[in-house]
């Protein structure tokens, strides 16, 4: 996200439009914006003073290196002399070549911060992965493989989405060789808001891409379900009520039939004499009319006639006006019955069309989000304090705030620190791998530097921020839509914190 | 990135957004600092987002009147300077930041003394009895001069225009400095007095045309000084006295009280500008 955020160049123009703030100047090459802070830089937008004043936040800064840095890795927990970086709060360097308006050093309400940046190696790490999808992707417990390794699996489905739990220490260490390296690479990439196709057994091949739609089977999805069936039945009765005779829903989960459905009940719909195939649980509503797929709303139907049974002669009459949806208005098709009463294909009304539309319009945008989830292991903790335990405690006596990237990282409850971050908050190319095999991911804590040097942390090795802020690192802006780790709300020892967490 | 507020080491508040950097001073009894500083960041937290969907009509030479609080401001200000100049909204920006938030502190608490400096466009509010001292800076750092402002002076606003600063100027001045009764106005007058000083046609003057150096400048395709050799005193007494002559139209028409203009070292003052302090001594006695 925070890369997502700087300025975008365009191409081969000799003026750029920069895009930090609402202004958007125009800038032309050599010159700088209307802030000064922005230059155009041989068509390439560049920030005149990178360092500074990030008041709001903290610097959100990736440490990480990779490719052939990555493979330095000695067996250390901590690489070479990058031993771990700390900061004392976060502040300002005057700029390469032009003073900026103002130096502000960055004291957070008086109080000295400190940030331990360190690289953390996770073994005990992984992803899950939810998929905003109705359709069939495989079976709860269903092995997720990459290249034929297995990965992870499908594990509890959530309300119009799919689950993956990927990764982990069984897939890292636990199995061959291969398998260690191709769920690494595939937790990396997946991390690294890169697509990556799976297979998933018994089921579809799927391509994960955080931030992007899921492609499924090579389809690409476009929305999730408003509601099952049977709820899509109870939101749009009244808007059908009067142009169809009957309305049948088809859902995996709960397909709809209107005319028996409360809803229409409610409307003194006539009974239809359609019959939908499946396992009735109340009126109205049937499970299992098809098996799960990739077709219509989750099933395996193409030709949603192959869910109906033969309409009741006695109720049904000829010229009824039928209309089959999908959960997400996607697929729809309209009949009227001939006087065999059988679903003949006719022209849809353009107010049924227009339903249809609806539902659409009320389904979102389907999408693949991607959590990272690790534990900060003893070893990881003791490049912060000679007492591992401690910054446990002191994380959960919230007087040490742990965010993964600058992002914001929910920590789980009881032992340990186990973290969930959302990749797309999180700096691009955040994460790296060491052929352990075991991710590399970037993990801060924060906090006061009294409570640093009370939990026995290395403050022999605390540097001002200025000697960690070489030319040679990657600068990045901070994320608007995450919490800014100094900010004294995060902390107990703020009076007027507010309840977090 | 968005609004960013900062408490300087000083314990003076900096509030940035995109080009705006706003240094702000507040002084009061008790809670008073505190409070004028929440609502300086309360009320700057929107400023950029109010000016900008109206920055085409900024942008345009004075004509319909805008829509937005800050952007009003900025015209009246203009309007009130221009006396037939050519002259954008824009020429106005920096002090209606200034003295939006100076109002906004005042409104939620009562100060003593309490300045908005919008990158040398200062909002300013002195509580009766109080007084500051302020110093003008000269391209090369050094301090060119004091001045000292009283409550009921009716000096609200300091602006400082030319070579040195951030927007382009028409005119050759190094600096020039309004004070004026407050900094939307200001800020104006010293852009059009700064444009006064000029010396057209002159070798040692080098101008492009403005949208070639910012292609969203105000000034169009108007030509902006960019380099300005060394001039002869003659010149520069020339180049002075036009804008001096400006200047003194604006105190005339009861717009501004004074300006202060520097070019090449020399300077010239118009209006009761030179140690303020001793004409208050001064007005003192003839009320005495």
């Amino acid at each position: 996200m925070p890369d997502d955020n700087a300025p975008l160049t365009e191409a081969a123009s000799e003026k750029i439009r920069c895009d930090a703030c609402p202004v958007m100047c125009y800038i032309a090459d050599g010159n700088t914006g209307a802030c000064d802070r922005y230059a155009n830089h041989g068509g390439e937008l560049v920030r005149l003073d990178p360092l500074t004043v990030i008041q709001g936040g903290a610097q959100a800064v990736a440490f990480l290196d990779q490719g052939e840095n990555a493979q330095d890795w000695d067996g250390d927990v901590i690489q070479g002399n990058r031993t771990f970086v700390t900061a004392v709060g976060a502040g300002t360097t005057y700029p390469d070549y032009k003073p900026a308006p103002f130096i502000v050093s960055q004291q957070v309400e008086g109080v000295d911060m400190v940030t331990v940046v360190t690289e953390g190696i996770f073994s005990y790490c992984g992803v899950k992965v939810k998929i905003d999808t109705d359709r069939h992707i495989g079976h709860e417990r269903a092995i997720v493989r990459v290249d034929g390794e297995a990965i992870g699996h499908v594990m509890t489905a959530e309300y119009g989405s799919k689950m993956l739990s990927l990764g982990g220490v069984e897939h890292l260490t636990g199995g061959s060789k291969k398998e260690g390296r191709v769920t690494c690479d595939a937790l990396m990439r997946l991390c690294n808001r890169e697509a990556v196709e799976m297979q998933i057994d018994e089921g579809v091949t799927i391509v994960v891409q955080a931030g992007q739609a899921p492609i499924i089977n090579g389809v690409p999805e476009k929305l999730m379900r408003v509601g099952c069936g049977s709820a899509t039945i109870g939101m749009f009765a009244k808007q059908w009520h009067g142009h169809v005779d009957e309305v049948v829903v088809v859902d995996d989960h709960i397909t709809g039939v209107l005319s028996e459905h409360e809803a229409g009940k409610g409307l003194d719909m006539r009974p239809s004499g359609i019959k939908v195939k499946g396992r009735k649980s109340t009126p109205g509503r049937y499970f299992q009319v098809a098996d799960p797929g990739t077709g219509w709303g989750g099933t395996n139907v193409e030709d949603p006639l192959t869910i109906l049974k033969p309409a009741d002669p006695k109720v049904a009459w000829p010229g009824l006006r039928l209309l089959m949806i999908s959960t997400t208005g996607e697929q729809w098709a309209y009949y009227i019955l001939d006087d065999n009463l059988i679903p003949q294909p006719a022209d849809i009304t353009p107010s049924l069309l227009a339903t249809a539309e609806r539902i659409a319009e009320n389904c979102e945008p389907s999408l693949c989000s991607v959590l990272f989830m690790g534990g900060a292991g003893g070893s990881l903790r003791a490049g912060v304090t000679e007492n591992p335990v401690r910054l446990t405690r002191s994380v959960k006596d919230a007087l040490t705030y742990v965010s993964c990237g600058g992002a914001e990282a929910y920590v789980w409850p009881g032992g340990g620190i186990t973290v969930m971050a959302d990749v797309m908050d999180m700096p691009t190319n955040s994460f790296g791998y060491v052929p352990t095999p075991a991710l590399v991911a970037p993990i801060e804590f924060t906090l006061r530097l009294a409570d640093y040097a009370a939990l026995g942390g290395h403050v022999d090795h605390v540097k001002p921020v200025e000697d960690v802020l070489t030319p040679a690192i990657r600068k990045v802006l901070p994320n608007i839509s995450q919490p800014d780790p100094h900010d004294p709300q995060n902390y107990r020892w703020r009076p007027d914190r507010k309840g977090r967490r | 990135m968005g609004p960013q507020a900062a408490l300087l080491p000083d314990g003076r508040l900096h509030l940035h957004h995109g080009p705006i950097d706003l240094v702000i001073m507040a002084e009061g009894q008790g809670e008073a600092t505190r409070t004028a500083y929440r609502a300086a960041r309360d009320r700057f937290a929107t400023v950029l987002a109010e000016l900008v969907p109206e920055l085409p009509l900024l942008r345009s030479p004075l004509g319909a009147a805008p829509q937005g609080r800050i952007a009003r401001r900025m015209h009246h200000a203009c309007t009130s300077v221009a006396q037939g100049d050519f002259i954008t909204p824009m020429a106005a920006v920096a002090g209606s930041v200034a003295d939006t938030v100076l109002a906004a502190m005042l409104t939620a608490t009562p100060l003593t003394r309490a300045h908005v400096n919008n990158g040398g466009d200062i909002a300013l509010h002195l509580a009766p009895g109080a007084t500051t001292r302020a110093a003008i800076a000269g391209l090369d750092g050094q301090i060119s001069g004091h001045i000292t402002l009283h409550a009921g002076d009716g000096i609200g606003g300091i602006a400082t225009s030319g070579q040195g600063g951030r927007s382009l100027s028409l005119g050759i001045a190094s600096s020039v400095t309004v004070l004026a009764p407050n900094a939307a106005t200001a800020d104006a007058a010293a852009t059009l007095i700064a444009n006064a000083v000029d010396l057209p046609d002159h070798p040692a003057i080098t101008r492009q045309p403005a949208r070639d150096l910012h292609p969203d400048s105000d000034l169009g395709q108007r030509l902006v000084v960019t380099h300005v050799g060394p001039l002869s005193a003659d010149d520069i007494r020339t180049a002075l006295s036009q804008g001096a002559a400006r200047a003194q139209r604006l105190i005339d028409a009861g717009t501004i009280a004074a300006a202060a203009l520097v070019l090449q070292g020399q300077g010239l003052m118009v209006g009761t500008f030179t140690d303020r302090a001793t004409a208050q001594t001064e007005r003192s006695l003839e009320h005495a």
